[in-house]
């Protein structure tokens, strides 16, 4: 019962991390592509509660950036009005997953003031926001190409399980040189072969293919393996022996026995592909400006005068975090869970 | 013998597969070099032409693997067309660099994680162990790529370390003390990265595999006669649940070289990483095989390695019973 609860928890806290990426528009106060030319790398501004006579205030309230007197690059506060947050505003217009468009987000300032939780990139741009639209990229091209993979694998392991012979020798022979390279060279090398110069859209589809297909050896050999066991039980035989034909048989009886194995592949499986686009993407070979990813927005920092000057630029990457921590704790948990079951 | 010998030839037949791999990939890739000179009107179409024969590109693939198999055999790997050489050359530095940056990183994460696994595994369910184990969970969420650029960050701020390359300008003309300092210093930062990205998994591999062996039935007896706790723990215990963990470092081996990929970039370490980067950018498809093909050889490598100690280990290996 235990097992069972932590599960849940954890499944409802990595959907709700989702659901705030999904819902970016909801949650960021700007658009992604949004510019503010005249504040270029702008730090994150402080939400401040005490005002200048040290009165505490509940509502926070921020002072708007000004470029800093006598200085190019530098900023500070205009500390002449406060603006106080607000809270569910109509701003910028944005859709949720393409299927309804709103205006109102959780948080802004009246203008002109501008609220940049973690500063801005080098063309003014929120980082807070793009961090949360680039997050729409980096997981749905996380998630295809595991479940590109896994389906790959789920055929390919339970044709080589439940056939046998030349077929599960070729395959098995396969797998094995795909696990033979170091997956990032593969990668690499894969990427390598193919057009440099695309746009976004093609770019997320060529990425996910690719990650998507380099990855089928590892669950087809576990998806192999349970078909290999799974075929000799007895039920199985016996409906073989009423004259079930294969596809009836993988599909009724052999194949969701499989499903454990693949539901724990998949909570590894996404993680590691999430980190394979934001790899790709870093390196300037996956998803481009001016689309956001997790990936090309921590790209700017391969340059040395913002990794100095810009700290904030790195503040993105830590959107990984939570949802590695996430996928890591149900990757466990589905283990412990299967382990239990099989036993 | 004849289990490694067998191993040695598998691992052949892998290198074999590698690269007919890579040369299939290589004929389905659209474009090649060529292509930018194609578009310069200063380059006439028959220069063009003349250097596709040249480099026989206009050949069938049939043709081209055996050509490049043939200067593999002459140790020249094929050759690169931005750099015009043969590609053999330009991948052994960058290669020795990798190993270089692999092999200590591989030391020093197995030389701490193995006590720590250890000391988790005998403390298990204390405070130690529960300290160790969400370190571990937490250190792992931490991607690779983040992990560089933070430590690259804190090197920028704070001056301790030089922020890439493998030595500092003036290199050759410091005395032999100088020049390990450099080195090391360099060394630092990439290796560091490394090493704290592989050592969760390491720690809790070790930890799992040691635990299962302190319930068995000869290590209570072993207790129970009094041996003492670290030999108990180093020559008794470790030995038995070492198989598992020699397997895990076959595997290592591969992840760290991965890991390496994105780290030499990053911290402009001059080793394959950005080598392949380079040729995948400039199309310069040899070097990106080759680059590929070295990968393989060290992780084919760090396999063989891993066997080798199995076969050390294992007395049921040896005497052929599997």
């Amino acid at each position: 019962m235990r097992r069972r609860k932590k599960l849940a928890l954890i499944i409802s806290l990595l959907a709700g991390l989702h659901a705030v990426v999904l819902g970016a528009g909801f949650f960021a106060p700007y658009d992604a592509a949004a510019q503010k030319r005249e504040l270029p790398f702008a730090p994150p501004m402080r939400l401040h509660f005490l005002d200048e006579r040290g009165n505490f205030h509940l509502r926070p309230f921020v002072y708007p950036v000004v470029p800093r007197r006598g200085s190019y690059t530098g900023y500070q506060e205009d500390r002449s009005r406060a603006f106080p947050m607000r809270f569910f505003v109509t701003g910028a217009p944005y859709s949720v997953a393409g299927l309804f468009r709103a205006r109102l987000h959780l948080f802004g300032a009246d203008p002109p003031a501008e609220v940049f939780l973690f500063g801005t990139d080098g063309f003014g741009r929120d980082l807070f926001s793009r961090m949360l639209y680039g997050g729409q990229i980096s997981l749905l091209a996380g998630l295809l190409a595991a479940g590109l993979s896994l389906a790959l694998g789920l055929v390919l392991g339970a044709v080589a399980g439940f056939y046998g012979g030349w077929a599960d020798e070729t395959l098995m022979r396969g797998a094995e040189l795909f696990l033979a390279l170091p997956w990032l060279y593969l990668l690499f090398a894969i990427r390598a072969f193919l057009p440099l110069q695309i746009g976004p859209a093609q770019a997320f589809l060529l990425l996910i293919v690719v990650i998507g297909l380099i990855g089928w050896a590892r669950p087809a050999r576990l998806v192999r393996g349970v078909v290999l066991s799974a075929r000799e039980r007895d039920y199985v035989r016996a409906a073989k022996g009423f004259g079930a034909t294969d596809i009836y048989l993988l599909r009724r009886h052999v194949l969701p026995q499989t499903f454990g194995v693949l539901l724990t592949q998949a909570a590894i499986l996404v993680p590691q592909y999430i980190l394979a686009e934001v790899t790709l993407s870093f390196l300037g070979l996956g998803v481009g400006e001016p689309v956001p990813s997790w990936g090309n927005m921590l790209a700017s920092l391969q340059q040395y005068y913002v990794l100095a000057s810009y700290w904030w630029m790195f503040l993105p990457g830590f959107a990984l975090v939570p949802f590695f921590l996430g996928y890591s704790a149900l990757a466990n948990a589905l283990h412990e869970r299967v382990k239990a079951v099989l036993i | 013998m004849r289990f490694l010998a067998g191993r040695l030839l598998h691992g052949l037949f892998l290198l074999f597969g590698v690269s007919v791999l890579s040369f299939l990939f290589v004929a389905l890739a659209p474009g090649s070099f060529l292509d930018e000179m194609r578009l310069s009107p200063q380059i006439s179409p028959e220069t063009v032409g003349a250097l596709r024969a040249q480099y026989g590109l206009d050949r069938p693939l049939p043709v081209r693997y055996a050509r490049w198999v043939r200067s593999v055999l002459r140790g020249e790997l094929g050759f690169s067309f931005a750099y015009n050489t043969p590609a053999a050359p330009l991948l052994r530095v960058r290669a020795r660099n990798t190993l270089v940056l692999t092999g200590s990183a591989t030391l020093l994460a197995w030389a701490t994680a193995i006590p720590i696994g250890v000391w988790a595994a005998a403390r298990k369910g204390r405070v130690v162990d529960q300290l160790t184990t969400a370190s571990a969970t937490a250190l792992l969420a931490v991607p690779d790529l983040l992990l560089a650029l933070g430590l690259l960050l804190l090197a920028v701020r704070t001056g301790w370390f030089p922020t890439g390359g493998m030595v500092s300008l003036g290199f050759e003309a410091l005395g032999f003390g100088a020049k390990v300092k450099d080195a090391a210093r360099h060394l630092t930062l990439p290796v560091v990265t490394l090493v704290v990205g592989t050592l969760p998994v390491l720690v809790k591999h070790v930890r799992a595999a040691l635990i299962e062996v302190l319930d068995s039935a000869f290590l209570r007896a072993a207790r129970g006669h009094g041996i003492p706790r670290r030999r108990l723990l180093f020559r008794y215990a470790l030995p038995a649940a070492a198989n598992p963990l020699i397997s895990l470092f076959g595997f290592s081996v591969g992840a760290l070289l991965s890991t390496s990929l994105l780290v030499e970039v990053v911290m402009s370490w001059p080793g394959l990483g950005p080598l392949l980067l380079e040729a995948i950018l400039a199309r310069d498809l040899y070097l990106v095989i080759g680059a590929v093909m070295f990968s393989t050889v060290f992780l084919l490598a760090g396999n063989l390695l891993a066997d080798v100690l199995l076969y050390a280990n294992d007395p049921r290996i040896r005497t052929g019973e599997r």
